[in-house]
Formats: structure tokens, sequence, C-alpha cells
């Protein structure tokens, strides 16, 4: 019960502020309604009970990512309302493919609704008791299977850091 | 009754305590903070040869009140153009970060809100960063120069000393093994002493970071009088001022409570597992009548009567926290209470010993410049926590697979640490010689 | 834990919302922004099922999810930065010197 309480709280939280981010005409507004979006996906993350995940995202997206959009904002001055959209077809193009979307996902879900055996498609889920701790777990899986994956990725995001200095660095 | 009324009372019955915990941090803590705003007066009078607060009430005991109330009672002034909603935003975020991080903190082994969560001081680390964005968004919604730029140096202080305070906790988490706050603590039990004699560097890392972290004097140029104003707080008065000001000094709190959570030992007592000190529990008791004696002793010398009265109660105050200190020790039946008070009066004791270092430091030292600053961040402190956590990796490498004693380990890689740390205070004077050679070659302040 | 359906389609709708932030807005940071909550869309997906397995080979594909995003965001706002010392715009429409 609880459960479904948190779950509908932070869902609705994250499309509404989703949506809102959207349709902002300050950028500065858009930048903040994501930044509630993404804490309410962090919640949504704890209630499945991925803990590191949950500070993972406020720690990196939240705590980095925003603050780096929000600079970005801030130092250029990018946050003025627009004035008249000149291409007016965009709507259409984005309600087109609004409707492509959910006809696929509706399709997928009457095919599954079809089907005797749709309650099998996935297991069960282990209570929560059943789980191991979280972090720990984590750390075996990252540190063992996909210690590849995690030296690139520090590597990306060296590229990354180095490729966005020089980038922005003035040309004297 | 309804399955909902059913459901909610079920709820209630389980998460009464935190509940109440919770509401006991958002309505107490405020008030914490404004007694160590006046703790500090009365601290930077007593420095400087004065007396600080002393009229309103006595001893300038009820001062917080007061400021409060005229914070309360002042004219809400919004800039012009600034953008409203995220003008009342800022603040609430800042404060709401501090708050929610002490939701995590364990004052004691029986007083933690979130008990036992798997990520203990990565979720104060992280919700305490969610800070910065009441900084940034005060100082845009203000809609002037001075709190822009200053919002903007403030949180690039901000981020980089997190990342020099993040690297020197891992070193201290990679001696205790485990996130969890309880379990820290335990560890620090498990080897008999705190991690600050295992860690030192890391101590003083976390230390000058967390000075950083928390906008104080030396690193508190963003919001000093004589530099921006008041930095991003300059649009900001009356109530908004007060919250900004009030998160400040609860994320000195929590900070503070992070420190020595990880490094000073939590809730233990020094030399916990030694058995033969185990008389040192008596002296929370002692300590506290201590005080209360004291009081008794001015309370003789007051001038004015309300004052003399306020200060027997005070004493009477003291004593009864001292008697029941003294009672789970004495009192048999008692006994399983004295891990909770001891421990939650030693974890006070402590914190409150850092946040005096904090304020002790900021009435010593001169402020930095902020491109000292920087410099300091990234060209000292995150290169020396790097290294630091190196080497107690190293250490523990050293004892588990080689087999070396614990204490030699730590000893000979706190070393080369320091090696390090003194290469990169070489490094560090150099590059200050060639720049003020530099400027003073170049510049020349009275041409023309 | 919801039924898994709940999830895919809260995963769905921040996806949706995502693509018409692209496809709609001007401004290139707001673009930036929804490419984000794409990105977010996907995690949410993958931590669903990782917690319907039991396993945590989910939450840490999403964990380099956002070390990629974190790339991306910088390198796609440094390169927004160097367009707008050169031009003075952050317009999408207006970024056009390709267009013949």
């Amino acid at each position: 019960m609880l459960d479904s309480i948190i779950f509908y709280f932070f869902a609705g939280v994250a499309i509404l502020s989703a949506a809102l981010m959207v349709t902002r005409r300050n950028a500065i507004h858009s930048a903040v309604f994501l930044i509630t979006t993404l804490l309410a996906t962090a919640g949504i993350f704890l209630q499945l009970r991925a803990e590191f995940l949950f500070i993972a995202q406020i720690i990196l997206y939240v705590g980095g990512i925003m603050v780096l959009f929000v600079f970005v904002i801030m130092l250029v001055r990018l946050d003025v309302p627009l004035h008249h959209i000149t291409f007016r077809f965009q709507k259409w193009v984005a309600l087109f493919v609004a409707i492509a979307l959910a006809c696929e996902v509706g399709v997928m879900f009457w095919y599954v609704r079809r089907l005797p055996s749709a309650g099998l498609l996935t297991p069960p889920a282990p209570s929560p008791d059943q789980l191991p701790p979280n972090s720990e777990q984590f750390a075996k899986v990252l540190f063992s299977n996909y210690l590849l994956p995690f030296e690139i990725a520090s590597i990306l995001l060296l590229v990354a850091m180095i490729g966005a200095v020089v980038m922005a660095k003035k040309r004297t | 009754m309804s399955p909902a009324l059913h459901s909610i009372v079920s709820f209630l019955q389980t998460w009464w305590v935190q509940l109440v915990s919770g509401v006991l941090i958002v309505a107490v803590v405020p008030l914490i903070a404004g007694y160590v705003v006046l703790v500090e007066r009365k601290l930077m009078a007593d420095m400087q040869a004065r007396l600080g607060p002393m009229r309103v009430g006595p001893h300038g005991l009820l001062q917080p009140i007061a400021d409060a109330l005229k914070l309360l009672i002042k004219e809400d002034i919004i800039p012009d153009n600034a953008d409203k909603a995220i003008f009342w935003l800022a603040p609430v975020v800042s404060m709401t970060a501090a708050l929610v991080s002490m939701g995590a903190i364990a004052f004691g082994p029986w007083f933690q809100v979130a008990k036992d969560i798997n990520i203990g001081i990565l979720f104060v680390l992280g919700v305490s960063s969610l800070g910065l964005f009441g900084i940034v968004l005060g100082g845009w919604a203000s809609n002037s120069h001075y709190a822009l730029i200053g919002a903007l140096r403030s949180t690039a202080q901000l981020v980089s000393y997190e990342t020099a305070a993040g690297l020197a906790i891992i070193s201290g988490l990679l001696l205790a093994g485990t996130l969890q706050i309880r379990s820290i603590v335990d560890a620090q039990q498990h080897y008999g002493v705190w991690f600050i004699f295992l860690a030192p560097v890391a101590f003083f890392i976390y230390l000058v970071a967390s000075i950083a972290e928390t906008n104080r004097a030396p690193f508190d140029l963003p919001e000093a009088e004589s530099e921006l104003v008041a930095g991003y707080m300059t649009e900001y008065s009356g109530f908004r001022w007060a919250l900004y000001f009030l998160g400040e000094y609860a994320n000195m709190i929590v900070v503070a409570a992070v420190a020595t959570t990880l490094f000073l030992g939590g809730w233990l007592r020094p030399f916990p597992n030694v058995r033969w000190l185990n008389w040192l529990d008596v002296l929370p008791a002692l300590f506290t009548a201590g005080v209360g004696a004291y009081c008794v002793y001015r309370a003789g010398k007051q001038p004015v009567r309300v004052q003399a009265l306020f200060m027997w109660a005070v004493a009477a105050l003291c004593f009864l926290v001292a008697l029941i200190l003294a009672a789970t020790v004495f009192v048999p039946l008692l006994q399983a209470a004295r891990p909770g008070f001891l421990g939650a009066f030693w974890f006070m004791l402590k914190v409150s010993a850092y946040i005096y270092v904090f304020m002790w430091l900021r009435f010593t030292l001169p402020r930095y410049r902020f491109d000292q600053l920087m410099h300091l961040g990234w060209y000292l402190l995150i290169p020396l926590a790097i290294v630091n956590v190196f080497s107690v990796g190293m250490a523990m490498m050293l004892e588990s697979e080689f087999g070396w004693n614990r204490w030699l380990a730590l000893v000979v890689t706190m070393l080369f640490t320091l090696l390090a740390a003194a290469f990169l205070l070489h490094l560090n004077d150099k590059r200050t010689a060639a720049a003020s050679s530099a400027a003073a070659e170049t510049s020349d302040t009275y041409a023309g | 834990m919801m039924p898994v359906g709940h999830y895919l389609f809260l995963s769905f709708a921040l996806f949706t919302i995502g693509a018409i932030g692209v496809i709609t807005r001007r401004n290139v940071i707001v673009i930036l922004m929804s490419i984000e909550l794409i990105l977010n869309a996907v995690n949410i997906n993958l931590v669903a099922f990782s917690r319907i397995f039991g396993d945590v080979h989910g939450q840490v594909f999403a964990l380099f999810i956002i070390a990629d995003a974190a790339a991306e965001a910088a390198v796609g706002l440094g390169i927004i930065i160097a367009f707008f010392r050169n031009r003075e715009t952050v317009l999408a429409d207006e970024m056009d010197l390709l267009k013949w």
C-alpha cells in the first residue's frame, strides 16, 4: 500500500514536471523542472530498492549535470524568452510522433493481454527482504563483470573533460 | 474500520518514530542553529577581548529569539525584474537540503531518523550537495550583478571542494569497508582507535574542504561584506535571508557530524575497547555537573535578580542531565540505556569541538582571494586527496595480501603521502613565486 | 514492487515527452535537456527489470548510462558555448551554416 502510494506520487511528479519542462519559455524554468523530474526518477529508483543508483542519480545527474546546464544557461544568458515561432510544422510532427509511439505501445499491451500465459512473462519479483545489500552487490558486479566498461567509462569521461575544456576555451 | 483507515493506522504504528524524529529535526534544528550563531558571536567577542551580546536576556541568551522575531517582521523586498518563483524557491532549497541530509545522520546509537540506510554517508554527501542549487538559483533570481557573480563564485568553490571532501571521505571509507553509518562507527570500535589516528591526512583534507563547503572563513569570499556586498544573499531580506543563514549553519552541523562519524569515532568514548578505562564513562556526567556548578557560581555574581534566576534554571537543567547520565552508569537497572545516552553525549561533544575549530579558524585567519582559493582546491587538496586514497588502499592491501602489521603499513604509506604533500607544497611555492614575480614585472600599479 | 507494466508505462511516457521536446523546441539547451529526459526513461526501464530478476546488472548498466550522459552533456554544452560565441544564437533553426 505504501509502495504504491510512493510510486504514484513519484511517477506523477516525474510526468508532470517533464511535461512542464518541455513547455516553458524560460530556459531556467525548464532546468528547474528537469531537476524535479530527475529527483522524482531518483525516488522511483529508491522505490525499486536500487539505493546506490538513487544516490548516484542525485550526486551525478542533479548535482553534476544539472549544475552544468544551469551554469551554461546563466553564463551565456540564454534565458531570454523567445519571440515568434517561424516553423509551425514542428507541432504536427511532434503530434504524429507521439501518436505513432502511443500506437506502438498500445499494440504491444494489447497483444500481451491476449496471450494466455501473460502473467508468466516475467518471474515474480523477490521480496525486499530477500535482496542482498545493494551497494555491496553493485560493487561486486561492477568490479568483476563490468571492469572493462568501467575503465572505458573513465577514459570516456577524461576525453569528455578535455573536449569540453578545449571547446569552451576562448581563442586568444 | 475501513481498510484505508486501517492501513493509515498500521503505517503510523510502524513509522511513528521516524515521523516524530523528522518533525523534531525540522522544528528544533533552526533553533539550535540560531544558538550556534549566538555561540559564535560570544566566541568571537571573547577572542577579540570584548563581551558580545549581553543585553537581550541574561548574557544575551535570548538574542537569537530577538533576531528571529526581527527578521520575521521585516519588510519582504523582492527586486524589480526578479524571477519571483525562483526567488521564493532558492532559500527553501538551501534549507531543505541541509535538513534532509540530517535525516541519515546517527546522533548516537539510538537516534537516527533513517535507520540503516545502505548508503548512509553517500546519502548525506549527495543531498547536502543539493544545497548549491539554492545558491545558484538565488543568485540568478536576484537579477543583480553582485548576486550573480557571488553565486557563481560560491558554486564553483563548493563544487571544487566537494571533490576533495569526497576523496578524503573515501580514505575513511576504505578503512571502514562500508557506507552504512552505524557500521562505520562499529568498525572504529572494532579497530579500537578512531580513524583520525589511522588516516590523519584524510581528516585534515576533510577539515579544510568542509570549511570551504560551508562558505566559512577563510573561504568566505562569496559572502564577505567587503567584497561583493553579500554575494548571492544580497537581495534577500527578512526571513528569506534567515533561511539562507540557517541553512548555512545547519550545513555546518551536518558536515561536523559526518567528520565525527567518519574520523572522530562517532559516539564512541576515547579508547572504546580498553576495559580498564571504563571509568571514563563517568566523564559525561562529571562534565555536565561541572558546567552546572559553574552556572551556580556565576549565579551568585549576577547583578540583576532575573539574571540570577535564569542562571539557577540553567544550572538545574545541567544537573538534571548530569543525573541522567550518571544514572545510566551507576544504576544497574538503567545500564541498557548507557550506550544511547552516553553515546549521544560524546557525539554532541565531538560535533561541538569540530564547530569550535571552525569558529576559531574564522576569527584567526585572513580571507583567501578567489583565485588563491581555487588554486588551493585544485592544485593542492585534490592531488593530495588522490594520493591519500592510493596510500590508504596500499596500506589495506599490504595488510591483507602481504601480512604486514596494520600500523606499520599505515605509517609507511602515510610517510609516502606526507612526501607527496611536501612535493605539492614545494610546487605550489614555485608556482606562486613565479606568478608573483611575473605579476611584479608586468603590472605597474602606480603607472600614469 | 508494482506490476512491471506500471514502470514500463512511466518510462514510455517520459520517453515520449522527451522525444516531443527534442522535436518541438527551438532552444538547443532545452533540446539537450530533453535528451537527458529520454536517457532517464531508459534508466527507469533498466532498473525495473533488474528489480524483477533480482540481480543488479540492470542497475550497473544504468550507472554507465548516467556516466555517458554526463560526458555527452559536457561536450554538447561546450559545443553550444563555442557556437554561441561565434553566432550569438542558440535557436536550432538559426544554426544553418551547412545549408545550401
